[in-house]
């Protein structure tokens, strides 16, 4: 993985420094709240519910099990001894004292970390397919490019106060796991002629208020103009976005408004007026940071799959953790095992200082020292030899985190909601562990399929609720916390919106509500059609009347 | 209708409100309540003195209920942060 070098380094520290004697002169009164919020922010700390949280940026995912430790360690000494993993790659701590930031601060850089561009209109940190480098179906690894991003975007002089937040995507993969269509530029690495690669550059994704799905913008864009072509897209942007009205301030609005054909024309212009800037790296330096990413040497371990094939015959937890948790690895021997944090009863997303140890332990012995965090809240390691899953599951079930349920209904995604969050209507928290309480059977669970269950607790969307196949939108209905429900959505190359399918239920109802849903599916499902299959067959009526009756 | 006034500690978040003697408690049951707009006012501006003294941040008053005398707040939102913490088993907790 990349590592800082100096210059990386002195810019951290520099910029605690300055961030410690801000915070000096707001407790010292020097600075209003006034003064010192844009300043906070711009580090990543805000005040929320019940006291300050500190979002910290992880690189498109990518951690290494020091970083882990240290941010369980942040967690154990400044906070309550948990975090939580946001829908953006990201860890949140949510009981931090603004007194003791600036050593938060420098914790983190010691093991190379920040908040930098964690909040504010500006490039945020750029996420990644999590199996990034290991993914059977990779044609390019997407963390060369992301981090090429990450240089790029860190303080960006013209891109530090753009109309709004600017959220960048990337996968080098054929299977879209970075939800780049709900992005406000999306990234997917394809193959060009003469074994090239390129980049299909997508714009004007996004969920929030107004979701849409991302319009391809360039369909192979060479990897050598990458910079100045997305330089391009960002000035105009920053030029004709609108700043008068936050609602509408999204790149999105922009493309949307004046057709993304206007929008193209515009960029193209730019693009042929600056291309020349020396904007775009030199190979040598993409060579440099490419160095950063080669391949881990898995040295060869053939697994002895009469002995797997036992373990699984005689743990049907094992089995089914097997069957849902561990995935194809371009390395035969070797696969990427997904860690979920969504037990029965879990907060999705939320981890103990010791389970980050434990897992920073398992991925040094199991997975070269590599962890990645996923959009949907649970943590990968990407490089497990098949001949160590027997072992890799005792050390994370000592950790308590064997749920076989990737990518089912009880992997639940969900924003931290209204008890902890200023913005929530509604809270996302309790129906999510409702949900899961309800289909904690995990033969139940993997009877229904592969199904995404998304919880935002307003309408900013945090919770992705607007791309889950089944999706719920906390609301406030006269000062009681409602769910809306959406069926249809999708984050994945088929990406799309779910449709509202009804009035809103009051949280005592949800779990009823989404169980007809499933029932309804289960009714009509032929042979092992997916939920969405289903659902695009059938249409919405079947469900809509399960849950309000026949329309009269 | 009863008010009192909430805020976040500055140098650590907390929730707290404006209580006796101008003191800045966690308890929501020992807010001073204001009983009609001219209390309101009086209370507002201690609040407004101790933003400026570095105590509190973001602070604004909020309508309550009253049992036998003791404040209690209306909305979700409130009960939440009177009660500093998530209405879910927290992680922590679990096992």
């Amino acid at each position: 993985m990349y590592s800082y070098d100096e210059f990386d380094r002195d810019f951290l520290r520099d910029r605690n420094r300055e961030f410690r004697t801000q915070v000096e002169r707001r407790l010292a009164g020097q600075l209003s709240e006034d003064e010192f919020k844009p300043l906070r922010l711009m580090n990543g700390l805000y005040l929320q519910l019940h006291a300050y949280m500190l979002r910290v940026a992880i690189p498109y995912g990518v951690l290494s099990t020091r970083q882990l430790r240290q941010l369980g360690m942040i967690s154990r000494r400044w906070d309550k001894g948990f975090g939580h993993w946001t829908t953006r790659q990201n860890i949140q701590f949510n009981w931090i004292k603004l007194v003791d930031v600036p050593d938060i601060l420098e914790a983190l850089a010691e093991v190379d970390m920040h908040a930098i561009q964690t909040s504010g209109n500006c490039i945020r940190n750029v996420t990644a397919d999590p199996f990034a480098g290991a993914a059977s179906d990779e044609i390019e690894d997407p963390r060369i490019w992301a981090e090429v991003l990450r240089q790029w975007s860190t303080n960006h002089p013209e891109f530090t106060f753009l109309p709004r937040k600017f959220k960048i995507a990337i996968t080098g993969a054929l299977e879209d796991r970075a939800a780049i269509a709900f992005h406000d530029i999306g990234i997917r690495i394809v193959g060009g002629p003469n074994a090239t690669i390129g980049f299909r550059i997508y714009v004007g994704g996004g969920q929030g208020r107004t979701p849409y799905v991302a319009q391809e913008m360039n369909e192979f864009l060479p990897p050598n103009q990458l910079l100045s072509y997305l330089e391009a897209m960002l000035r105009v942007y920053n030029l004709h976005g609108r700043r008068d009205n936050i609602y509408k301030a999204r790149i999105k609005i922009l493309v949307n408004a004046i057709g993304v054909d206007a929008y193209r024309n515009q960029v193209e212009e730019e693009w042929e007026r600056i291309r020349g800037e020396e904007i775009d790296l030199p190979t040598d330096e993409v060579a440099r940071i490419r160095a950063h990413f080669a391949p881990p040497e898995l040295p060869a371990k053939p697994v002895d799959n009469t002995e797997l094939r036992k373990a699984r015959a005689q743990d049907s937890g094992f089995d089914r953790w097997v069957r849902h948790n561990v995935l194809p690895h371009k390395n035969p021997d070797h696969a990427i095992v997904s860690v979920a944090f969504k037990e029965s009863g879990r907060p999705p997303g939320d981890a103990t200082a010791e389970e980050m140890q434990r897992v920073a332990d398992a991925a040094d012995r199991y997975s070269r020292g590599e962890v990645r965090v996923t959009y949907t809240q649970n943590l990968i390691l990407p490089n497990v030899a098949r001949a160590d899953l027997v072992d890799l599951y005792e050390d994370l079930k000592f950790a308590g985190l064997v749920a076989g349920n990737t990518d089912l209904i009880t992997d639940i995604i969900a924003c931290p909601g209204l008890d902890y969050c200023n913005l929530a209507n509604a809270r996302s928290l309790p129906i999510a562990q409702d949900i899961t309480a309800r289909f904690a059977d995990p033969e139940r669970a993997e009877a229904v399929g592969e199904l995404r269950l998304n919880i935002s607790g307003c309408i900013n969307a945090c919770g992705h609720h607007h791309s889950g196949h089944i999706g719920i939108l906390g609301v406030d209905k006269k000062g009681t916390e409602h769910y809306q429900i959406t069926l249809g959505g999708s984050p994945g190359d088929d990406a799309a919106i779910g449709d509202i399918v009804g009035p809103s239920f009051p949280a005592e109802d949800v779990p009823d509500a989404i169980e007809i849903i499933v029932d309804t599916y289960l009714a009509q499902r032929r042979d092992d059609e997916t939920f969405l299959a289903t659902y695009a067959r059938v249409g919405a009526d079947p469900f809509k009347e399960a849950l309000y009756g026949t329309p009269r | 209708m009863p008010s009192v006034i909430t805020a976040n500690r500055l140098e650590d978040g907390i929730v707290v409100y404006l209580s006796e003697d101008d003191k800045w408690l966690t308890d929501l049951a020992s807010a001073r309540v204001a009983d009609d707009e001219a209390d309101l006012e009086n209370l507002s501006a201690i609040a407004g003195q101790a933003a400026a003294d570095q105590l509190i941040v973001s602070a604004y008053s909020m309508a309550v209920d009253l049992n036998e005398g003791t404040p209690q707040a209306k909305s979700v939102r409130e009960q939440i942060r009177a009660s500093h913490r998530p209405t879910i088993i927290a992680v922590t907790e679990i096992h």
